[in-house]
């Protein structure tokens, strides 16, 4: 099948392209140099908005804790549903979407890569057993490792090529993408309710180099321990942090540490640490009394610091579901909000927890929270190295994006927002002083470019020729167009792609989804020395019998349950 | 002569997974390591088996060929104005995923076992939320286990050996690390291997959690005694339960399906979230059949609801009480049903029982169950677990594989093949 877009106004970044309009040809699921017209089906794409596919790194679609999230919170999905078409599978929304869902809103945004960012491996066959489910895109899992006895173990006792063997073979027996780290070390703490402990990391930053009870490791210990098991084994993808002191005033300065502590260790091409949604951890001043930004003294470290990439973690005022591998967080925010509440603790390994929350404009910790998120942005000196994302569904649905892209482009549509929350937060917020309003390009730099590039497809989020053809077409002529002022077009423009392409099929038409295709699953397979990876495994074989309550053989996940299986190997080195 | 390991026991919510068997002319002739519910069902599976499919013609059920047996069930299910698809807790997810898509394209509805077992449970979750952990968390932890309402001893033999009580942990050594609390109407096996066996008057679930929140505040309890316990023996447990390092409440269908059902769990779930101001609590169901936990997350990610789920206005419904089975039954507003590895007729309350012998329904299960006796249409299938590969969730929501050991006798298919079937006939029909 030949495809061509014609005469459309392409912003492809990592291909240098800024506004040309050109054509675009396609010949089976693969961007090509040139295709016969006359043969071709011919997209006449004049005047309108054509970009790569969008690509997400953080987003919770699938596994156990989005599935509590969604029998959590009934309330959510009933007024929000999503009739059965001749094409569609029928679900609901709103901010725990059922998986068919996920597939089809993402792709009507004009998204068709999206990663699942925290799964423990002990459950990760139930979050490919929603990928399965989750139409159209392309998705990998990013798998926990922060707390993991024996990550921690290896650690202690500096047996680093031992934990990496061990990183890689739980990624390969489980199909996970990266390695994810969150609120390292305290986890295991909660796990013991160990407030104590806690109330250390919690009130004073400086304690990342507190040994965790019982582990005798530090917080720091483990972020530099699994940096250096990630660039041993090569991944494609830096390590991914949810840092310590999550949604704590003055955390800002334990985010710059976490980033701090790895500095050493960087190489010359590129982020080594990924920072997830900083918002979250961008607090400063020493209580909710005192809260402020500290969006300005995080920038400026990632301003200065190219290892370190980040992404937004924005908020939107909406009634959400709060879902992290942060167990002790969530706690906290029962406690704070006295919403109800999940816990669930993994063995060996990582726990999670969930709160419905609803940010208000009227809410001064509310409000500061969603101007840290833009000042982040705002802020940023280097597009490449900070992604948008709400953290769905932490900050807000993703189908808020559009919003969020309109509130970076348009000095007035910020200020509209401005005008609207908390007195305090607005006062003490430099969001009004801010000029800065991101172009097109720009936008196609953090919504598909740099996070396909961060993330290591090669494949994804530009137009060259031999990039899988996933392409999104939305009806604005951004040559006409003042996004300043007309940031309502642009919110519109956006919400409802006028085509998706995924892998050079239509899926998404005029806003509506016209097709429905299967995704791939992305994962790692790294390789590691043969003698060393039996060594771990004969070690392992025990450890699993003294510490899992399943068998070895039934924690790795057969091929069967794996969705357009696209295995990644990587080498050690 | 072959020895399988490692095969994950289709039988009840602890989903053990260090089955061993030895198969021999595709027969399981030795089974290691199983319960005696698990060895009884690995030994005896083949036996008394239908093998053909039937269809009642003239009140009496006659033999089939599967194709006609399918067109059938199809043929009820597209005349029916409100078909119910029901059961699936004793199969596999691929099974329970077709079994949705089923109902949605029928315009009907799927609901399983959850409605007779552990819909208070998720109606305790869309409340309170529930803060709970996998069982190996209490291996590791747990140095107070308190059974509430289950008789564990006899519904799920190995969970006191492998996951709480007599598990050696990593912080836990064994049984004397632990205290092991029982409370039931009645001094049941399990109660007999309490440190500390609760005895509780019938009905008053409720109140004595009441009591015990009150406790736990150091609020005084103006009576004389709750649920026939003093109130000294009260503020003694509530003592126990907030000096402990690690507490577990596991509760079954005695605190479910007693007076209070909904009520009583989410007093059970306030009493935890309590306790954790004082320490680390979590709760946790027992979950009976072995996929039951498997078809709410399936149900859950599909349509957003753990089950009862109605497809009639075209997009997923959900209304506990509205669109349950039972209810359903009981009010005469279903008038077809598709049931898969499930025996309502033999546990639904009569009245139900009654209403489901009025409407035609078909049956696919591995044996002629009481169910499929007073079906229109009776499809066999594969024992999935045994015969079939799949997945399943244990209790804890863990998800484990499911093996194949030995190849289902000839002309009997999975049911997720079945299931398969009957949809591609219905959407063939349709379009």
């Amino acid at each position: 099948m030949e495809l061509l877009i014609k005469n459309g106004i392409v912003y492809d970044p990592i291909n240098g392209i800024d506004g040309e309009i050109m054509d675009i040809a396609i010949r089976d699921n693969k961007i090509v140099e040139k295709v016969d017209e006359s043969k071709s089906y011919v997209i006449n794409a004049s005047n309108k908005l054509v970009m790569p596919g969008g690509v997400d790194l953080h987003s919770h679609i699938a596994g156990p804790k989005c599935n509590v999230g969604r029998m959590l919170r009934p309330e959510d999905h009933y007024k929000d549903v999503e009739p059965k078409t001749q094409v569609k599978r029928s679900g609901v929304g709103y901010s725990v979407p059922s998986s068919f869902t996920i597939g089809y809103r993402y792709a009507i945004l004009g998204y068709t890569t999206v990663f699942e960012p925290a799964n423990p491996p002990l459950k990760m066959l139930h979050c490919h057993h929603e990928f399965k489910d989750i139409p159209i895109l392309d998705k990998g899992c990013l798998v926990m490792f922060g707390n993991n006895w024996f990550v921690m173990e290896y650690l202690r006792d500096n047996k680093l090529d031992e934990c990496a063997a061990y990183v890689a073979w739980t990624l390969n027996a489980t199909k996970g993408y990266a390695i994810k780290l969150v609120d390292p070390g305290c986890v295991e703490a909660w796990k013991w309710g160990d407030v104590e402990f806690l109330d250390v990391l919690w009130g004073r930053p400086e304690t990342m180099d507190e040994p965790v009870p019982r582990f005798d490791v530090t917080a720091k210990d483990i972020v530099r321990g699994l940096c250096k098991v990630n660039k041993l084994l090569n991944l494609p993808h830096p390590i991914h942090v949810h840092a310590n002191g999550l949604g704590t005033p003055g955390n800002y300065q334990t985010t710059i540490d976490t980033m701090d502590c790895v500095k050493d260790l960087a190489k010359e091409d590129g982020p080594i640490i990924h920072l997830t949604h900083v918002q979250f951890n961008g607090y400063a001043g020493s209580d909710w009394i005192t809260m402020r930004s500290g969006a300005h003294e995080i920038m400026k470290y990632v301003n200065a610091n190219k290892h370190v990439s980040l992404d937004l973690g924005q908020v939107i005022f909406t009634d959400t579901t709060t879902m992290t591998g942060d167990g002790p967080f969530e706690y906290k925010l029962h406690l704070l909000t006295k919403n109800k509440w999940t816990n669930s603790d993994v063995e060996n390994e990582e726990g999670a927890g969930l709160v419905p929350i609803h940010y208000k404009k009227s809410n001064f910790v509310h409000a500061t929270m969603w101007t840290i998120g833009l000042e982040l942005a705002l802020l940023a000196k280097d597009p490449w190295r900070i992604f948008m994302t709400t953290d769905h569904p932490n900050g807000g649905p993703f189908t808020h994006y559009p919003k969020v892209i309109a509130w970076l482009m348009s000095k007035e549509a910020r200020k509209r927002t401005l005008e609207k929350i908390s007195k305090r937060a607005r006062s003490r917020s430099d969001l009004d002083n801010m000029d800065r309003e991101y172009s097109f390009y720009e936008i196609a730099i953090i919504t598909r470019a740099a996070t396909a590039k961060i993330l290591g497809l090669k494949d994804k989020g530009h137009l060259g020729v031999g990039a899988d053809a996933d392409v999104a077409i939305y009806d604005i002529n951004p040559r006409e167009v003042d996004p300043s002022s007309e940031y309502k077009k642009i919110r519109k423009a956006l919400s409802k792609a006028t085509f998706t392409l995924k892998d050079g099929e239509i899926i998404v038409k005029d806003g509506e989804i016209v097709k429905s295709v299967e995704g791939r699953t992305y994962w790692v397979k790294p390789s590691v020395p043969e003698d060393l990876m039996n060594a771990m495994e004969s070690n392992l074989v025990k450890k699993f019998r003294d510490y899992y309550t399943v068998e070895m053989e039934n924690f790795k996940i057969p091929d069967r349950f794996i969705a357009r299986s696209s295995p990644i190997p990587t080498h050690y080195s | 002569m072959l020895v399988i390991k490692n095969i994950v026991c289709p039988i009840c919510g602890c989903l053990c997974d260090d089955i061993e068997a030895t198969v021999e002319d595709n027969k399981i002739i030795k089974v290691k390591n199983s319960c005696s519910v698990s060895a009884t069902k690995f030994l005896n599976y083949y036996k008394e088996r239908n093998l053909s499919p039937l269809i009642r013609e003239n009140s009496e059920l006659k033999p089939a060929s599967i194709q006609e047996a399918i067109n059938k069930t199809a043929e009820i299910l597209m005349n029916a104005d409100l078909p119910v698809i029901y059961g699936f807790a004793c199969t596999g997810c691929e099974t329970q995923s077709v079994g949705v898509e089923l109902a949605e394209e029928v315009g009907g509805i799927i609901d399983n076992q959850t409605v007779t077992c552990h819909g208070p449970s998720a109606l305790g979750l869309h409340d309170q939320g529930m803060p709970s952990c996998t069982l190996g968390e209490i291996r590791h932890r747990a140095d107070l286990i308190v059974y509430w309402g289950s008789n564990f001893q006899e519904s799920h033999p190995r969970h006191l050996a492998r996951y709480s009580a007599l598990s050696e942990g990593r912080f836990r050594k064994g049984r004397k690390d632990r205290k092991l609390v029982v409370i039931d109407v009645r001094k049941t096996p399990s109660a007999r291997l309490a440190d500390l066996y609760i005895p509780i008057e019938p009905g008053q679930d409720y109140e004595l959690m009441s009591a015990l929140r009150m406790a736990l505040q150091f609020d005084e309890i103006e009576e004389e005694s709750v649920a026939g316990l003093s109130i000294e023996q009260i503020e003694e447990l509530a003592e126990m339960m907030r000096s402990c390092e690690f507490g577990v409440l596991f509760y079954g269908l005695g605190l479910t399906m007693s007076r209070g059902k909904e009520r009583n769990i989410d007093m059970a779930i306030s009493l935890v979230r309590d306790l954790n101001k004082w320490t680390k609590f979590v709760i946790m169901p027992m979950r009976g059949h072995y996929n039951v936990t498997g078809m709410n997350e399936v149900t859950a990610w599909q349509t957003g609801y753990p089950y009862a789920v109605d497809f009639s206005h075209g997009y997923p419904y959900y209304s506990p009480g509205e669109t349950t089975f039972t209810d359903l039954l009981r009010r005469g507003e279903c008038d077809a049903a598709l049931i898969v590895a499930s025996d309502p007729l033999a546990h639904f309350p009569k009245d139900v029982a009654k209403n489901l012998c009025k409407i035609p329904y078909a049956v696919i299960d591995p044996h002629l169950s009481m169910t499929a006796l007073a079906a229109e249409v009776v499809i066999p299938c594969a024992f999935t677990g045994i015969e079939a590969e799949g997945s399943a969730y244990r209790m804890d929501t863990v998800p484990l594989p499911l093996k194949k050991v030995v190849d289902p006798p000839s002309g009997i298919y999975p049911d997720e093949e079945i299931v398969s079937m009957i949809l591609k006939t219905i959407k063939s029909k349709r379009r």
